[in-house]
């Protein structure tokens, strides 16, 4: 039995013409007219303002919000058709606050899933022993201590462990660093980097901060209320002649420093 | 001889009998709580889920509160099964009463959990049972206890008018000593009343404290 990696190995997300409208009082688009393909061991980078839908199209991949037109396909098969459970189980979800269950300690935050996928429990020590070094923390130090009894910065060290923890194809990442004071940001991010480029997984990351959409990115998806914008590497991305590009470009201009 | 004397003369020769009403009146409260409790917390944890019960239930719950003790125990007496003279009416009237704080708190402790760790929880794939009982009920334990806690007080207090209805327990002397305008008496019945609701209050409150998640 394949418990270690719920998705096959092909993981690419398409989205199909995918809109998604919420009906209260008036329908209102959140997204529309999305098409979009991610390959495998992609990271692609959902840049834009607050409310622009970056978190709507994290969402609708791991089948939390269903699409109202189009579909998503993950693995080839749609989101409506997928298990729910199956499929987020294959995939690592970090969010800003890093989620963390205040009542178990870090081995359990990060050994949740695999416990959950019955691993065993000699396995699933050893694999969080394992995430915990990933992450650069000490796991003779941290294993035990629960969330509250961590900084910030580890807080989302560990939020990344117990994402990367049943070893998903995929990993999903809202604003993983948006909480961080900007010298821990910076360090994350770098770090992040350069295992983002060892682990070779299809990674989808959020972000507000074209800074770190540049650091990150192999691609960069810039949406502008609902829609997509501009789709571009980094360094296309610069020179793109777009109203919603010079504004996130100009934002850069004004902080002292170049990007990376 | 003053009326101290006469208290403390009336305790000493009735020790056997005060604490045997104090027994009695432990075991009414024990018995209450622990079938308020058995319906209250899984009542709590089936009306998250469903919004509609859970405005009829919480409605329900309130209204029992409202109602005067002594009035509720002379409305249960008619009623057949549950009803009649003795502990087992005294027991649905307490039950009833202890009900609402703790449904509300099992409700509110089970809804109150911060959003991100619900949203983490469900991105990774939990199922609904396993975020019920392995996040928001563990979360929720420090708030439904202290719902307990409030149901014990409150139980421990109108347990004694149960005596109305022949349930025994420490009431028992209150009555009678209202009857006779004996201080003495009363007393016998209030203050290990009293007693049971401090010592009661301590210690769920000592289990809260080991119980909370910061």
């Amino acid at each position: 039995m394949n418990t270690k990696t719920p998705l096959s190995s092909k993981n690419t997300i398409e989205f199909r013409g995918v809109s998604f409208h919420i009906n209260d009082i008036l329908t209102r688009a959140i997204v529309s007219g999305i098409s979009l393909e991610i390959p495998q061991g992609e990271t692609l980078v959902l840049l834009g303002r607050s409310g622009s839908g970056k978190t709507t199209l994290l969402k609708l991949m791991n089948g939390m919000l269903l699409p109202t037109k189009g579909e998503i396909l993950v693995q080839d098969r749609s989101t409506a058709a997928w298990d729910p459970i199956r499929l987020r189980r294959g995939m690592g979800y970090v969010i800003q606050d890093a989620g963390l269950f205040p009542h178990f300690t870090v081995a359990e935050n990060i050994g949740l899933v695999p416990s959950l996928e019955s691993w065993g429990i000699s396995l699933t020590a050893a694999r969080v022993d394992e995430m915990l070094q990933l992450v650069g923390l000490d796991p003779r130090e941290f294993s035990h201590r629960r969330p509250r009894e961590l900084s910030g910065g580890q807080r989302q060290r560990v939020g990344v462990a117990r994402a990367l923890a049943a070893d998903p194809p995929i990993l999903l990442m809202d604003e993983p660093f948006g909480a961080l004071d900007p010298v821990t940001r910076a360090e994350l991010q770098r770090e992040f980097s350069a295992l983002a480029r060892r682990l070779g997984k299809t990674i989808v990351f959020v972000t507000h901060d074209l800074r770190e959409a540049l650091l990150l990115a192999s691609r960069i998806v810039l949406l502008e209320v609902g829609r997509i914008v501009a789709c571009a590497t980094p360094q296309e991305f610069l020179r793109l002649d777009h109203p919603e590009v010079r504004a996130f470009t100009s934002s850069l201009a004004i902080a002292p420093g170049t990007p990376a | 001889m003053s009326p101290q004397m006469t208290t403390w003369s009336f305790f000493a020769d009735h020790r056997a009998e005060i604490l045997g009403a104090t027994l009695d009146h432990l075991a009414l409260v024990v018995i209450a709580m622990i079938i308020a409790i058995l319906i209250g917390v899984p009542l709590g944890m089936f009306i998250v889920q469903r919004p509609a019960l859970r405005t009829i239930a919480l409605g329900i719950a309130s209204i029992f509160q409202t109602i005067p003790s002594l009035a509720l125990f002379g409305f249960l007496i008619p009623i057949p099964f549950i009803g009649g003279i003795g502990k087992r009416t005294a027991i649905v009237a307490l039950v009833l009463y202890a009900l609402l704080p703790i449904l509300r708190n099992t409700y509110v402790g089970l809804t109150g959990i911060d959003p991100a760790v619900l949203e983490s929880a469900d991105a990774m794939g939990m199922t609904r049972a396993q975020i019920l009982f392995r996040v928001r009920f563990p979360l929720a334990l420090a708030v439904i206890l202290a719902g307990i806690r409030t149901a014990t007080i409150i139980t421990i207090g109108v347990a004694t008018i149960a005596a109305a209805i022949g349930a025994g327990g420490l009431g028992t002397f209150i009555f009678r000593g209202v009857a006779l305008v004996s201080d003495a008496l009363i007393l016998a019945g209030a203050l290990p009343a009293a007693l049971l609701a401090l010592l009661a209050d301590f210690l769920l409150g000592l289990l809260e404290r080991r119980l909370k998640v910061s």
